[in-house]
């Protein structure tokens, strides 16, 4: 097999003596999109938090594309292609949607220097961010202010901020969380779409999403992983069951 | 769901260019301003009290581009006012009074103060920001009262307005008037397009969602830096022209009050448009100027004695006025005047 594009090896967190990430170790291979679930409280958010370089981790190692990435700044490693979004949506609100995600082209094209020139206006940051959007089919709404735009649309449009930034791989901290059954439709659509290009690591709580979705799935409980394995596998697996899946209807 | 966000974005840009109506009136009232002065019988006083109208504009202005567009609230951008001054007297007491060496001076220390304390106060955020800004300002303003060689507490008086290429035009008035006009519109024009350029818009970005910008691959720092920096050049520029007219330096152009004051301009003209600063500046120093004198002409059914306590005391209106328009116009003067259209 070849090299993963990225590794945790031995991972850990803790706040004082609760233990949020205990030992760690996960490989996510080239291509594949790869679902971490767990109850709630697992710690999935924390993992990606430290993954993204939001968090420090207290030890361990994160290897990105063969690179200790461990003690990188969170725009360091977006410089080296991971990418993330977050479970809280976190957009600018007073910019609009095309906007949002031309600063994403912005931040890989060029110098932000610079002090003369209308950037709204720059067409090499407009139409890669009109594709990107489009990708996630907010086209017809790239000129509505972020904030207006409703939940489902601002789930996409943090996916489609992610993609401007021509990730290798993208970290997705539920993407379907709070949107309505139409909604998460086509952000699962997208997502199909997508892991054919990209690599994907996925947190998400919609287990028919993830076992349509997934080329493997990583079972976290109280900060532990304690199953790596195929979809049709962890279904099957007894300690996830007990552990997880027996707490919520099974698929 | 479409169509009403269309209808809501449609309005935007034709908003946008209605409000450009406002900076054009009010470089062409500056522009008009000596005309009329020279019919008003007290031109002398008209030019300089407009004079330090555009000077606090230019103070007022530079504050918005970190205030207005980054969220950064220094409390102490009077420092960068007393600096200007300061560098145009020190220099003036050593021979060296033409602008060509004055000004890259004190743009020059600017920038340097502004990169020192920026790089040390953009490490902590809100109250620590406001406060860390705030000690760097003290300390500046006590090394001025203490530099007994050019005045201390006293400040020091300049022997003459600075030369211009080694001839005195900045003596005339009316000159002097066109001169600081000219900053005012350079700095605006200078700022109007940081504000719009990929600069601008990650500045502009930052102070929505810092971590966004993070996360898209941004190092927000270096771009608060940077626009501290600039903002602190601008109002370098303003200290040398204020050093000018006044033909003074004193400690007094860098109190904390001063600096307050110079938020107060920012908020009361409408935070981030840049020429709500310079509204919000002349507001301020106009209502400064003629309130005592408003307050007697308006208290006409009280008796003698009350109208003068009044026209004496006219801060204890001056402040309670200020804190009311901020309670109850939202958005300061600019808000005030986009609002009719908006409904």
């Amino acid at each position: 097999m070849t090299e993963p594009l990225l590794e945790l090896r031995n991972l850990r967190k803790n706040y004082g003596a609760l233990v949020v990430t205990d030992d760690v170790s996960l490989s996510v291979q080239q291509g594949e999109l790869h679902a971490i679930i767990g109850p709630n409280g697992a710690g999935k958010t924390t993992l990606i938090h430290q993954i993204s370089g939001m968090l420090p981790s207290n030890s361990g190692q994160i290897l990105f594309a063969g690179e200790d990435v461990t003690y990188l700044s969170m725009p360091q490693r977006v410089d080296r292609g991971l990418a993330r979004s977050f479970q809280i949506t976190s957009i600018l609100p007073g910019f609009s949607a095309l906007e949002n995600v031309a600063l994403a082209v912005q931040a890989r094209s060029g110098s932000s220097f610079q002090l003369f020139g209308n950037a709204s206006q720059e067409k090499d940051l407009n139409a890669p961010a009109m594709e990107c959007l489009g990708e996630v089919g907010l086209g017809a709404r790239a000129h509505v202010p972020a904030g207006l735009l409703s939940h489902g649309e601002k789930r996409q449009l943090e996916l489609a901020i992610g993609l401007a930034t021509a990730p290798k791989l993208l970290l997705l901290d539920e993407p379907l969380a709070g949107t309505g059954h139409d909604e998460s439709q086509r952000v699962v659509e997208t997502l199909r779409r997508l892991k054919n290009r990209l690599t994907i690591v996925l947190i998400e709580h919609d287990m028919e999403a993830v076992f349509s979705l997934a080329d493997c799935v990583s079972v976290l409980v109280y900060g532990r992983v304690i199953a790596t394995d195929t979809p049709e596998r962890i279904r099957a697996n007894p300690d996830v069951r007990a552990a997880y899946l027996g707490e919520e209807e099974m698929v | 769901m479409t169509q009403i966000a269309e209808t809501q974005s449609a309005p935007t840009p034709s908003l946008s260019t209605r409000l450009e109506i406002i900076p054009v009136v009010l470089f062409a009232a500056f522009a008009a301003a000596p005309l009329l002065a020279s019919f008003s019988g007290a031109e002398g006083y008209v030019l300089s009290l407009l004079t330090r109208v555009m000077i606090f504009g230019i103070a007022a202005m530079a504050l918005d581009l970190i205030l207005g567009y980054g969220a950064l609230v220094s409390f102490g951008h009077a420092a960068f006012l007393g600096l200007g001054g300061y560098a145009v007297g020190i220099l003036a007491s050593h021979g060296f009074e033409d602008v060509l060496i004055q000004v890259p001076v004190a743009l020059l220390a600017s920038a340097a103060f502004a990169f020192v304390t920026g790089a040390i106060s953009l490490r902590t955020k809100g109250v620590y920001f406001i406060m860390i800004t705030l000690a760097f300002g003290q300390m500046l303003y006590f090394l001025a009262t203490s530099l007994a060689a050019y005045g201390g507490d006293d400040g020091m008086t300049l022997a003459s307005r600075s030369l211009v290429a080694g001839s005195d035009l900045l003596e005339n008035d009316f000159i002097f008037y066109w001169g600081c006009l000219l900053c005012l519109f350079g700095t605006y024009a200078l700022s109007r397009s940081i504000v719009a350029s990929r600069f601008g818009r990650v500045l502009r970005g930052t102070r929505e969602n810092a971590v966004r910008m993070e996360a898209i691959g941004f190092r927000p720092f270096r771009f608060q830096l940077a626009a501290y920096v600039i903002s602190g050049m601008m109002a370098g520029l303003a200290g040398c022209l204020l050093a000018n007219q006044a033909e003074f330096v004193s400690p007094a152009f860098m109190t904390w009050q001063r600096s307050g004051e110079l938020i107060f301009m920012v908020v009361l003209g409408g935070l981030g448009s840049l020429h709500g600063a310079i509204i919000g500046a002349a507001a301020f120093l106009l209502l400064e100027e003629f309130l005592p004198e408003i307050l007697h002409a308006v208290s006409f059914f009280l008796s003698e004695e009350t109208r003068a306590h009044l026209a004496e005391n006219w801060k204890m209106v001056f402040g309670p006025l200020l804190i009311l328009i901020v309670l109850f116009v939202r958005g300061g003067i600019m808000g005030l005047l986009r609002r009719p259209h908006h409904d």
